[in-house]
């Protein structure tokens, strides 16, 4: 028997609500940020689509044998939550995890909640109503066996599967009592009794391992690109090279003679502003992915580029640089810092500009996506951040209500930011449109095509500018971005960064200073720019932190003294003071920027690193720090560079405190793979264009760190597991401090101020 | 039509002699478990072993693999280094999304096959074909460390 009828059943009212979801999905970002600053503000997950949803009917079923289905809501890329946020049901139920089996859950926001993994969400938002749902299960079951025993409730308890009644002895597994559990009241409000920390099993414990990993050793783990259907085709797609192209005129003649393909199919282009459209082009459909590809190759097209066909970042460099020269849109003011600057000596005077490149995200799994159109219904099976934006991109694209379109999400084999853009099954549903009714099509990306047209980072010059007075303290701070904003995807031609980019280590720097003037400068966006993990935190720290240890050097100082000081004493800072508005679209009293904590994780690297050692000739240790997505890090690394510039990482040191600790284990392993993915970025990584065209293609050219580039030691350092703190996010915070605290750390050991990313090697 | 041996078992595949054998273990084959990432022999997330050497398979045609015995990720539940690798994995907790693991495992089994105590020099220059965008490098290395310990002591512990 099972406590929900049917896991998979479908409100009819989602019809209705699923227009609204596009709407708001189709502007994604941008619309959190108006809502930001409208009066009627609602927070956290209720600001998301779908809000939260905390109805244990609808995420928890047990069977006859005591099988505990409990439904993963959002997508799995490799940070855990496929694992955690069902380990937290499963604790407040008292339910033993080897019983527990977890399932996916379709694209659903209506019935589950939102489902759009990024933004470091996934705990932060469901972290409470995952544990309503397994408290309240429980309780049911509890329900269920003193009603069985005409026993008062006081008198029952739910102990790991079974529920006791300690006076008689009795017990009864939850197997037993699933049906009626099923028909007992859902319990709200103050009816509902969280477990205390105190009783926990498995919430921060790290008694849980990830549901997939055993499948994952074996290569059993099913991913978007291991998806397999009977009758199934396989797609490539040639997209123009340029951003906004088009074709010209194509001929598909000796494409059709390669042996294995079964037929070339138009792609629209692209109309306006990007958003999550597909880029237009032509696909070739063939019996193997292989043969997909050679039929690409042997398309013959002609493509108009179009006004991006002269986007070189060279001269980009250069634009950016002249922007960031010129006074841009003041979006935060305080105090006079023109005058101060005017005023103040030559020897008190410092100015340095940070470039950080576009970066492409290369997740493993270049995105995929298998679209199947049959009988007046679509379905979908793909690895996405975003499943409902993926429904709804076919259900536009198909013109079907999006009740008919069924999104099952696989495993993400990475994803980063990029797999919340559905482009990909866009066109894979164009595709599947063009081909007979039935026929299941696997759309593939390969490698040159993920680096090729990904959403990119953006590319950034940040100039800052400060005034020390003679005793060393800063005076004046300007700090003014010139970067192609995420709005360009949304809206064609916006220039300048918004609110929710600045808002990120920009604009809500919290220091000491008595006049402040953070800037933003109007750019063209001339790529597509998207997300990347952590996102504007990744140039904002880089050139902040940097410029802080370049401060503490002009003023004699110690870099982690000087940072203290100038961070202040512990104060809980309401974001709206530094003029954040945005604040993650957290509450700014749930969520204000705590400076304590702050000097709570910069003390924790520190300690790890034994900052202020003596360390051998050719090294240096350099500290970074970063409030981003609710959480606070703090990264030293130390380094190693020879007589020829090499840089060889030691070790890194990161601590965080991201408040409540669910899976210690997987917080360590983001920390990890964020430093890994902080040094890539720092060291090698570099998205470029000549004519508007991408010049990287794989990996020999769009380098990430490998093994032999990879620290043997990284050290993390998790403090203040404080459930009374709302949590934090975890995903992204670990990789700004990585790269300003790696070139913190060149500069301890050379003396050399490294200003433009990537590092490469020391000249 | 040609026919390759994987994993001990003879198969039949009706695909030009140029077709990869990545596409053909997971196109043609429906074996999913070999993963592709670049294409280009640059990523290690194909690797399976050809006479129980490690190749990449994005780069491999058919016409190669026939007359030799493959060895895919799918085999290594048979393989006694294969099974202590893949454990070792499991209690490190290496995955992150898991994506590249099967090729960093057949990278590692073939290393520890060929040097069944590796220094961390060893695990670099074997693994560093081997890209892991999560970054579960730290890991991987305690996982060989660990698989190759439990090898010397015989599989007991």
């Amino acid at each position: 028997m099972m406590l929900t009828a049917q896991l998979s059943r479908r409100g009819f009212l989602q019809g209705g609500l699923g227009a609204l979801t596009l709407a708001i999905t189709a502007k994604g970002l941008i619309t959190t940020v108006w809502a930001a600053e409208s009066a009627t503000q609602k927070y956290g997950a209720d600001s998301m689509p779908g809000g939260t949803v905390d109805d244990p009917l609808v995420f928890v079923s047990i069977a006859a044998d005591g099988t505990v289905t409990i439904v993963a809501h959002r997508a799995e890329m490799g940070t855990g939550v496929r694992t955690s946020l069902p380990m937290v049901v499963a604790d407040e139920m008292e339910a033993r995890w080897d019983r527990v089996k977890v399932i996916q859950a379709q694209a659903d926001e209506v019935r589950y909640g939102n489902q759009n993994v990024d933004g470091s969400r996934s705990v932060r938002h469901f972290l409470m109503p995952m544990r309503r749902v397994g408290a309240a299960a429980r309780q049911m079951l509890e329900a269920a066996a003193a009603a069985r025993w005409s026993v008062p409730l006081a008198e029952v308890k739910a102990v790991q599967h079974e529920v006791l009644h300690q006076a008689s002895g009795r017990r009864l597994a939850y197997g037993e009592l699933a049906a009626d559990a099923a028909r007992q009241p859902v319990p709200t409000g103050d009816g509902l009794k969280l477990k205390d920390r105190s009783e926990f099993r498995y919430i921060g414990k790290d008694q849980v391992r990830l549901v997939d990993l055993e499948a994952i050793g074996k290569g059993q783990a099913s991913y978007g690109m291991d998806m397999r259907l009977p009758g199934m085709v396989y797609a490539v797609v040639a997209r123009p090279p340029v951003v906004g192209g088009k074709l010209r005129r194509f001929d598909s003649a000796r494409a059709l003679t390669v042996p294995g393909v079964l037929k070339v199919v138009e792609i629209p282009p692209m109309q306006g502003a990007p958003a999550f459209q597909p880029l237009g082009g032509v696909a070739v459909v063939a019996r193997n992915t292989w043969a997909a590809r050679q039929g690409r190759d042997a398309l013959d097209i002609e493509w108009d580029d179009g006004p991006n066909g002269s986007y070189d970042s060279v001269a980009y460099h250069q634009a950016l640089e002249s922007a960031a020269r010129k006074p841009g849109k003041a979006i935060r003011n305080q105090g006079d810092v023109a005058q101060v600057w005017a005023k103040a000596p030559e020897a008190g005077r410092l100015a340095a500009e940070y470039y950080v490149p576009h970066l492409a995200h290369a997740s493993m799994e270049p995105p995929v996506a298998t679209v199947q159109i049959k009988g007046g219904n679509a379905e979908v099976w793909t690895s996405i951040q975003n499943p409902v934006a993926a429904r709804d991109a076919v259900a536009a694209r198909l013109k079907l209500d999006p009740a008919k379109v069924k999104v099952n999400v696989l495993l993400l084999g990475g994803g980063f930011g990029r797999k919340s853009k559905p482009d990909f099954v866009d066109e894979a549903a164009i595709v599947a449109q063009a081909m007979p009714e039935g026929t299941p099509v696997k759309l593939v990306w390969t490698r040159e095509d993920d680096i090729h047209h990904d959403y990119l980072h953006t590319v950034s010059v940040e100039r800052l500018e400060a005034v020390l007075d003679t005793s060393g303290q800063v005076q004046s701070w300007l700090h003014r971005s010139a970067a192609p904003t995420i709005a360009s995807l949304f809206s064609e031609g916006a220039k300048g960064q918004q609110m929710f980019e600045s808002a990120m280590s920009a604009i809500n720097m919290p220091y000491r200073i008595p006049h402040v003037r953070v800037e933003t400068a109007e750019v063209e966006a001339h790529a597509r720019i998207g997300w990347f993990r952590s996102v504007a935190n990744i140039p904002h720290a880089f050139a902040a932190q940097c410029f802080i240890a370049e401060l503490a050097e002009r003023a004699g100082k110690d870099p982690k003294d000087f940072a203290l000081d100038l961070i202040g004493p512990a104060r809980r800072i309401d974001p709206g003071t530094l003029a954040d508005t945005w604040n993650y679209s957290e509450s700014p009293e749930r969520y204000p920027y705590d400076t304590g904590r702050l000097r709570g994780v910069i003390e924790a690297a520190c300690k790890g690193a034994e900052w202020g050692r003596t360390l051998p000739k050719g090294h240096g240790l350099g500290l970074a720090f970063c409030y981003s997505f609710m959480s606070y890090t703090a990264t030293v690394v130390e380094v190693a560079v020879d007589e020829k510039g090499e840089v060889r990482i030691v070790a890194v040191d990161m601590a965080m405190d991201c408040g409540p600790q669910i899976n210690p284990e997987r917080i360590r392993a983001q920390m990890e793979g964020g430093a890994v993915m902080g040094l890539s970025l720092a060291l090698t990584s570099e998205i470029t264009f000549e004519k508007g065209r991408v010049k990287q293609s794989n990996f020999h050219d769009y380098e990430v760190l490998r093994h032999n580039a990879s620290p043997r030691v990284i050290r993390t350092h998790l403090v203040n597991d404080d459930h009374t703190l709302p949590p934090g996010g975890v995903g992204e915070p670990p990789v700004p401090p990585v790269a300003p605290a790696l070139c913190n750390a060149i500069f301890a050991a050379t003396g050399k101020r490294i200003r433009n990313l990537p590092v490469r090697r020391v000249a | 039509m040609t026919q390759i041996q994987i994993n001990g078992q003879a198969k039949n595949v009706d695909v030009p002699g140029e077709t990869p054998l990545l596409w053909t273990l997971r196109d043609e084959l429906g074996m999913t478990g070999t993963k592709f990432g670049c294409g280009m022999a640059l990523c290690g997330a194909c690797t399976v072993h050809m006479d129980g050497a490690p190749i990449r398979s994005c780069v491999t045609p058919l016409s190669a693999v026939a007359g030799h015995h493959i060895t895919t990720i799918e085999g290594m539940e048979a393989d006694a280094v294969g099974q202590a690798v893949q454990q070792a994995w499991i209690e490190q907790n290496v995955a992150q999304c898991g994506y590249c693991q099967a090729g960093q495992i057949m990278t590692a089994v073939s290393l520890l096959k060929a040097a069944p105590q590796p220094t961390d020099q060893d695990i670099e220059d074997a693994m560093s074909g081997n890209i892991c965008r999560c970054g579960t490098y730290p890991r991987i290395r305690a996982a060989i460390q660990q698989a190759a310990k439990r090898l010397a002591q015989g599989g007991k512990q």
